[in-house]
């Protein structure tokens, strides 16, 4: 019994060790910004072949000097303000025009709802990075290149396919009959999409709103090809490009920025990823 | 007794203009501009200039005839295939760790999804910086591990920055992986499992014959995501290295970005970015092949 013991005990330790090992594969850039952010200078720029200065570590006291860096003399309070402002707008369109569609496709549209939806989802896999190139024209023949404008046009092509599938996942999950009752008791069909159906959809459109921010805050390819100008960039263009100041990099104000816009993605991450994953196993993972 | 029913009841129509506006965005801001992207392709189109005449197969000639494009295209390839390998081991070993209940689980499943969350220009900066030539933390790591004598310039040299850029994008896409792989173990039914391990399977045995054979739908789809994710992604090499040094570490996107958006070549760029569409294509067929076996699977 004693060997039974021991081969739990090890098997126990090799799991610790296996999850730690994941977690600092994973972790281990976020606690170099948190520890970058909040260094003192000469304790960050000392060549790692000094190998008598351990990096790991704060060598001297934490200062929030990089902080007061990045609020008080860059454009980073600019650059969360036009993010807002794209995310606002890039959800209410999304809201306004996805949902609808969702609601469509699950309960109006008989047999082919499912193959549109599949069609519109498939939209979600054309990448920006083919369509930069004919949006920068289109772009500049609508007069909004270097505009936040340009970004709340563009962001829903890729949020309206992904959320329309989310919405209409979402309402398979949900039992007909409320609805079904609803007409019983009178309401005509549309009564029922305008009274009835909101209460029941809340939950899909809260996971709508969720995604569509985390993509606005994450998206790079299409801010960096139509903004130009540093007053009009969001915060994840801004950071990496317009930070670097010249030649000059501000490790300390970089990887603040980096942590403070992460933290809130991560917060938000964790508490939907488990709605996210519903729409992107696509029946492959039955439930 | 039903209502009569009036325009308000049919169904048709109702569905047919909800779903209105979500079609004419897609067409319209997808569709169109997909086929301008290959029409681009064909054309002698400028940035500065709102004309553009037909240049035939020019762009594809001058592109093919092109090094930096060839590297370019290896590149993309060597990028996808290398991080998907990584991440189809790594988050197979992952979705196994993740299973079994262990104390301060909560926390490391936090940890594990950060990389996700966060915008891969930011992270890419971040790693930027890990990776730098004077001040790189894992060359301190190594050289105090005694594992390193001489020194790696991490995105100084072609070979090790495309190793670089492979760690990133496994990085990048291993939380997704995990979860979606966690996601298949835990729709595997119990009883198969359990068949397993009264038949005398151990551990090792009942992952490679009996899960990972049940698993590779899955599996397949985490690939699929993770193929667009990388083939097409501009953010990592773009902030890494910038395709440099001298062009050597381009991929397909950061190559169309430069030549097609600073270079002021409409078509050319176009004509770049459309050697993403076998990725996409390959993708796209793969995942409505396994939709309809689900399909199939499921009456």
């Amino acid at each position: 019994m004693i060997r039974r013991d021991v081969r739990r005990a090890l098997k126990r330790t090799g799991l610790y060790a296996a999850a730690f090992g994941f977690m600092l594969f994973a972790g281990f850039p976020f606690y170099w910004m948190l520890i970058t952010a909040f260094k003192q200078n000469r304790d960050l720029y000392v060549g790692a072949s000094d190998l008598s200065h351990v990096p790991w570590i704060f060598n001297d006291p934490p200062t929030l000097e990089h902080v007061r860096l990045l609020f008080g003399q860059t454009d980073f309070p600019r650059w969360v303000l036009n993010t807002l402002v794209v995310v606002v707008a890039v959800v209410a369109i999304t809201v306004a025009v996805a949902v609808p569609a969702g609601y469509s496709l699950a309960r109006l549209a008989g047999r082919w709802g499912e193959r549109m939806g599949m069609g519109i989802f498939f939209t979600y896999l054309i990448p920006p990075t083919l369509l930069f190139v004919p949006f920068s024209r289109l772009i500049s023949l609508l007069g909004l290149q270097n505009s936040l404008g340009s970004l709340i046009l563009i962001y829903p092509t890729m949020t309206i396919p992904f959320c329309t599938w989310l919405v209409m996942g979402f309402l398979r999950s949900v039992p007909w009959e409320i609805e079904e009752q609803a007409m019983i008791d009178g309401y005509s069909r549309l009564a029922v999409i305008l009274k009835v159906a909101p209460r029941l959809i809340v939950p899909g459109i809260l996971t709508v709103v969720v995604f569509t921010f985390t993509l606005v805050m994450q998206e790079f390819v299409y801010a960096l090809t139509f903004i130009s100008s540093v007053e009009r960039m969001t915060v994840s263009l801004g950071v990496p490009i317009a930070l670097v100041r010249g030649d000059v990099y501000h490790w300390g104000a970089l990887m603040a920025a980096a942590l403070f816009t992460s933290i809130p993605l991560a917060i938000v991450y964790n508490l939907f990823i488990d709605r996210f994953i519903q729409g992107f196993t696509v029946g492959a993972v039955k439930g | 007794m039903m209502r009569r029913r009036t325009l308000a009841d049919r169904e048709e129509v109702l569905g047919g203009a909800m779903l209105a506006p979500a079609l004419a965005y897609v067409i319209l801001l997808v569709g169109v501009p997909f086929v301008l992207a290959i029409v681009l392709s064909f054309s002698n189109a400028t940035a500065g200039s709102l004309r553009f005449g037909w240049a035939g197969l020019r762009n594809y000639a001058a592109i093919l005839a092109d090094p930096i494009f060839l590297r370019a295209l290896r590149n993309s390839a060597v990028v996808t295939v290398g991080s998907q390998v990584l991440v189809v081991i790594l988050a197979t070993a992952a979705a196994q760790v993740f299973r079994a209940t262990f104390r301060g689980k909560r926390l490391a499943r936090f940890v594990l999804l950060l990389p996700w969350a966060v915008p891969v220009s930011l992270a890419a900066i971040a790693w930027t910086w890990i990776f730098d030539s004077t001040f790189s933390v894992i060359n301190w790591t190594l050289k105090a591990a005694g594992l390193l004598h001489g020194w790696l310039y991490w995105l100084g040299e072609p070979a090790l920055a495309l190793v670089a850029i492979i760690i990133v994008q496994a990085w990048r896409i291993l939380p997704f992986a995990t979860v979606i792989v966690l996601a298949g173990l835990s729709s595997i039914p119990q009883e198969i499992v359990e068949a397993a391990i009264v038949d005398g399977a151990g551990f090792w045995r009942r992952l490679f014959q009996v899960e990972l054979p049940l698993l590779l739908p899955v599996v397949t789809v985490a690939v699929l995501f993770g193929v667009v994710y990388t083939a097409t992604d501009l953010g990592v090499v773009y902030i890494l290295t910038g395709g440099g040094p001298a062009n050597t570490t381009h991929v397909l996107p950061t190559l169309a970005f430069q030549r097609g958006i600073l270079g002021a070549d409409l078509g050319q760029g176009a004509a770049i970015a459309v050697f993403l569409l076998p990725f996409l294509i390959v993708v796209a067929v793969a995942m409505l092949r396994l939709a309809r076996r689900a399909e199939v699977g499921a009456r």
